[in-house]
């Protein structure tokens, strides 16, 4: 191969695929940092759905009717589904499932910091699904536009579950708020609890979120952190009032000039420790991925053993 | 942009946007996936001519608590399982159990008449209410080998009683049966291949699995004793006299543990107490752990609606 004349015309064909809107494929020439860019956040993303089954898991066994089980345990499942689906879209990048979920579980890769936060009250699950699905998706529609196929594709299939979650939980919670009062008081308090962390998922202040315009430029990013959460508040103010419950923030109020409805600044010093480690639950939901891993050893060592015996992958 | 991303945005931002619309509680897409929906018979329908309701109730309690609890024991494993496979197709069976379980529930609680409904059935009957045998109750530790051994029993157990009970004279049960052995036949696929993987995988796994089986295995007995209902219900042609299942399900496991290079147990069967058992309501220790979870919640908050 002629490396630098080749190199030239190969990052241009790239910079030509992206300026068009059009897909990179698996096969197709791309910038060494265009794919360190999308392992790290497909593996991240992919985290964040296998680390996701746990805050709500922790509700399935006490699930207060068989139908909420139902739905919750179809819901956990579409989430180690989803986890599966983006492992594969990163491993189109040279990467395997093994070597991140180890990335994972030595806290060199991230998951998001919103289920570091821990699930108090059944409300619980049905504000997941309002507000960290919600937020979810605000973030997720636009990354079935991405420049990278596999990525772009996977994200199609799970908007569509995730969309279809975040309407089971706010139908969980409008059966709630027309409940007894314990049951309107136990949404309340989850909306305290989970309003500000929901609106940290989408990463710091456009002025500190130096990745931004890189991604942008790539197209595996549309919009910036802070357009995102705009939308996302907007979307969801006029939802807490279907339900009658207050967004716990006093200075949220429409701004006609804007079109928008202004709120305030979350604490980002929270986000900040919460990512770097010391949330409520960084460590219980690191060690119990762990464990489940470790203790999963020797059946994936007894998988791969009769495969090898007997031919044939599993 | 490509078709395939304006079709994703449109659907999801629809989805947002159908938050506004009314929201009905009896939407069936609400359920959609709980395995409850497609089961092609009416909880209503009448007790078939010359069965006893109150018979007919306990014996829909007994399938329906096999299924109910065993359930409750896989979903134990959502976020530990193995590999995340595993996770989707545990998660699954625990589902079509699940899905099993309320039916049956909820057509006890019709031909019983007291007003009870599927979910005061699961969430305010006492362990000696629960009809269910010790099998579905065992705690398995998160022992991946545990949770394989008890599955490949239940499921071909089950699987074997539910085949005989398509042609049951009640409706319900019959088309619990149809949709049942189609999932029953999944479980035990699924089971026995991991039978194989662990049994003749590594030293490790075939010790764990043989130990695994040795400790579900006195438990296999209760299985196929006749309780006093079933024994009236064969005679209705509701029910199936479980004793008739022995030789079936003892050929397939033995062909299963063969291949998989394990010893059939020798443990003898775990004793009762005056020859009663789960079916009538004397169970293992587990069960109050096991329902002191499953109701905790429920109990909190009585006359709650979720």
């Amino acid at each position: 191969m002629t490396a630098t004349l080749d190199e030239q015309d190969l990052q241009q064909g790239f910079e030509d695929v992206i300026a068009a809107d059009q897909r990179i494929e698996p096969r197709d020439w791309m910038p060494e940092a265009y794919r360190k860019t999308l392992v790290r956040q497909i593996a991240q993303h992919a985290h964040s759905e296998i680390i996701g089954m746990q805050p709500e898991g922790n509700w399935i066994l006490r699930a207060p009717s068989l139908r909420r089980k139902a739905i919750l345990l179809a819901k956990v499942q579409d989430e180690a589904g989803h986890g599966m689906y983006l492992y594969a879209a990163a491993e189109t990048l040279g990467v395997d499932r093994e070597e991140l979920t180890e990335k994972l579980i030595s806290g060199r890769q991230k998951y998001s910091s919103i289920f570091n936060y821990p699930t108090l009250s059944y409300a619980d699950v049905g504000v997941i699904g309002w507000l960290v699905d919600g937020a979810a998706i605000c973030n997720q529609v636009p990354l079935c536009r991405c420049s990278y196929g596999p990525y772009a594709r996977a994200m199609i299939r799970i908007c569509k579950e995730e969309s279809f979650h975040q309407r089971q939980g706010y139908e969980l919670l409008l059966a709630m708020v027309n409940g007894t009062d314990a049951q309107r008081e136990m949404v309340q308090e989850s909306t305290n609890r989970f309003w500000w962390p929901s609106l940290m998922m989408f990463g710091p202040p456009d002025a500190d979120s130096p990745n931004t315009s890189q991604s942008m430029g790539w197209g595996i990013k549309r919009h910036t952190n802070d357009e995102l959460r705009q939308r996302f508040v907007d979307m969801t103010v006029p939802q807490a009032e279907a339900l009658g419950i207050t967004l716990p923030d006093p200075d949220l109020r429409w701004n006609a000039e804007r079109g928008h409805y202004d709120f305030s600044e979350p604490d980002w010093s929270e986000l900040k420790a919460v990512i770097s480690g010391s949330g409520p639950c960084n460590a219980q939901r690191l060690a119990h991925r762990r464990r489940a891993h470790e203790d999963g050893a020797w059946v994936r060592d007894a998988a791969a053993a009769y495969a090898a015996k007997h031919g044939g992958s599993r | 942009m490509s078709g395939h991303a304006t079709q994703g945005d449109h659907d999801a931002t629809n989805a947002y946007r159908s938050l506004a619309d009314s929201i009905s509680h009896d939407d069936p897409g609400w359920a959609f996936g709980t395995g409850v929906e497609d089961v092609q018979a009416e909880i209503t329908s009448p007790v078939p001519d010359g069965v006893d309701p109150a018979e007919l109730a306990e014996y829909c309690l007994m399938l329906g608590d096999d299924a109910l609890i065993c359930s409750q024991r896989l979903a134990e494993w959502v976020s530990n399982a193995p590999e995340l496979e595993e996770e989707v197709a545990l998660a699954n069976i625990a589902l079509d159990l699940l899905g099993q379980a309320r039916v049956l529930l909820a057509r006890a609680g019709h031909v019983e008449g007291a007003g009870r409904d599927e979910d005061a059935l699961a969430y305010l009957r006492p362990e000696p209410g629960f009809r269910n045998v010790a099998l579905a109750e065992l705690p398995d530790g998160l022992d991946f080998g545990r949770a394989i051994a008890r599955l490949l029993v239940f499921s071909a157990w089950r699987l074997a009683l539910l085949n005989r009970l398509l042609d049951s004279r009640d409706p319900v049960v019959a088309a619990v049966a149809a949709k049942g052995v189609k999932e029953l036949a999944y479980h035990r696929d699924y089971a026995a291949r991991w039978t194989l993987r662990l049994g003749d995988g590594t030293a490790e796994s075939h010790r764990r699995v043989q130990a695994a089986l040795d400790a579900v295995w006195p438990h296999v007995g209760e299985l196929f004793r006749t309780s006093d209902v079933e024994r009236a219900l064969v005679e209705a042609g509701v029910a199936v006299d479980p004793a008739e299942l022995r030789g079936e399900v003892d050929e397939v496991l033995d062909e299963v543990l063969a291949r998989a290079t394990l010893t059939r147990p020798t443990a003898p069967p775990a004793g009762t107490i005056g020859g009663r058992g789960g079916r009538e309501g004397l169970h293992t220790e587990h069960l109050g752990h096991v329902l002191a979870e499953l109701q905790s919640l429920a109990r909190q908050h009585p006359g709650a609606t979720w």
